[in-house]
């Protein structure tokens, strides 16, 4: 089926369709999440909250405001981070800043997976460094461009074409 | 359209990001619809973030979709007993808007009513200030016409009619003449309107020989209520005259425009 009429389906309250989103795209926010929050346990329970919403607001989502992956994508970003900002969390004394979405791939590869991060861990810790952190701003932590070029100290033009230039890389190591 | 230099800008990238702005991120969903091309460089890029990201997963989940279909038909069970608290809650909407329009309306009426009274207020408070105006004047009037009667009453008073002259033998003035004061008050009741640019000059006059000696323009003859008039007059007339003359007055009577002209009767 193809995605906008599975997404069509979904907001007419569809679980079957709404299954597949999940089964589609629940992979992928685990990896935001968690590259967010850093702790299992809650980015299961926050992937939980995040599908939940996502369904209670289905009605709130238009395919005129950009893509279904998309949307989840900043649903998720910003239940993780507002875990982040709870009072609770601070308490567990993460220390969140030391490390990029690629020193969990590197952890991930420890941990003897089943799946083909391991393949992938192999191509993307050769990104350099700036393109892991271009899209670690962009895609992990949902910085807009102008707050990716003010941490990065380069110029906002400077971060849309290094973009391209990265997921151009990230796509030829994944052969997408 | 450049299709290749549109995709090399990275616009697309960030569309997938979700970092371009609403009004943007439907201008490349348009061009999507538009262009094949495009919607496939979109859903690879998607495919490259979303094989990423999954990778970042940590792979031993215990949690499958069950979990979250629980909680969402749960929820729909929810939303189904709801409907039976609903009645309780359009009544006290209702009573309140119906309060507040009520309240509304009471608002606007008193509003209303203020400006009228106001509006009553300004108007009496015009007509008593017209009424004292009216007084003020009429016990003006009244000076004046007492201070009038005092004058005509003074026994050393010397009247001195003015009879009509020439073509103008319907006129007729009359001066009373005050020698202590050194006035005189003219009646001009029986003279007609000056015409325009005209005025009446008053005279006085010797007889032996004939002398006239201005006593002035009477200018604002036609604006006048009473046509009384009080002039200074210091010299020892024989004689009253009034001349029509061009406004300004003349140095010397125009005879052929002598309105009126009396004798004093005697010369105490």
């Amino acid at each position: 089926m193809q995605l906008e009429q599975l997404v069509s389906k979904f907001q007419e309250k569809d679980v079957k369709a709404f299954e597949t989103l999940y089964n589609m795209y629940s992979e992928s926010m685990h990896g935001v999440i968690f590259n967010i929050v850093r702790d299992n346990e809650i980015a299961e329970e926050l992937m939980q909250d995040v599908f939940v919403k996502v369904w209670h607001k289905s009605d709130t989502y238009s395919v005129k405001k950009g893509r279904f992956f998309t949307w989840i994508l900043n649903i998720a970003r910003n239940a993780a981070i507002d875990k982040t900002r709870s009072k609770n969390f601070k308490n567990l004394n993460k220390n969140l800043n030391a490390d990029f979405f690629v020193d969990i791939l590197q952890n991930n590869e420890s941990l003897d997976n089943k799946t083909d991060a391991i393949g992938i861990t192999k191509f993307v810790t050769k990104l350099a460094d700036k393109c892991k952190q271009v899209i670690e701003l962009l895609y992990f932590k949902g910085y807009t461009q102008k707050e990716a070029s003010k941490t990065l100290e380069m110029p906002i033009g400077t971060i849309k074409t290094r973009n391209r230039q990265c997921i151009n890389e990230l796509r030829t190591m994944l052969d997408v | 359209m450049d299709i290749k230099k549109y995709i090399d800008s990275g616009i697309l990238e960030l569309y997938v990001a979700g970092t371009l702005s609403e009004k943007e991120s439907q201008e490349v969903y348009e061009l999507t619809q538009q262009y094949p091309e495009l919607l496939e460089e979109v859903k690879n890029i998607e495919a490259s973030i979303i094989k990423l990201a999954a990778a970042v997963s940590p792979k031993e989940t215990k949690q499958s979709f069950d979990t979250i279909k629980a909680q969402i038909t749960s929820g729909e069970n929810e939303t189904k007993v709801i409907p039976l608290d609903k009645p309780k809650t359009p009544w006290f909407t209702y009573v309140g808007w119906a309060a507040s329009l009520v309240l509304a309306a009471g608002l606007l009426w008193m509003l209303n009513e203020n400006n009228t009274l106001k509006e009553q207020i300004r108007i009496v408070k015009t007509n008593k200030e017209l009424l004292e105006t009216q007084i003020e004047n009429a016990n003006n009037s009244l000076a004046e016409a007492e201070k009038l009667v005092e004058v005509l009453r003074d026994r050393n008073i010397i009247e001195v009619p003015l009879a009509g002259q020439g073509n103008f033998a319907n006129a007729y003035a009359k001066v009373y003449w005050d020698k202590n004061s050194n006035n005189i008050y003219l009646d001009a009741k029986d003279l007609p309107e000056a015409p325009q640019g005209k005025v009446y000059q008053v005279w006085s006059l010797t007889l032996n020989p004939l002398t006239p000696t201005s006593l002035g323009t009477i200018d604002d003859f036609n604006t006048d209520g009473n046509k009384i008039f009080a002039i200074a007059n210091a010299n020892a007339s024989e004689a009253f005259g009034i001349t029509l003359e061009q406004a300004g007055g003349s140095d010397t009577p125009t005879m052929e425009q002598l309105y009126t002209l009396g004798v004093v009767a005697s010369t105490p």
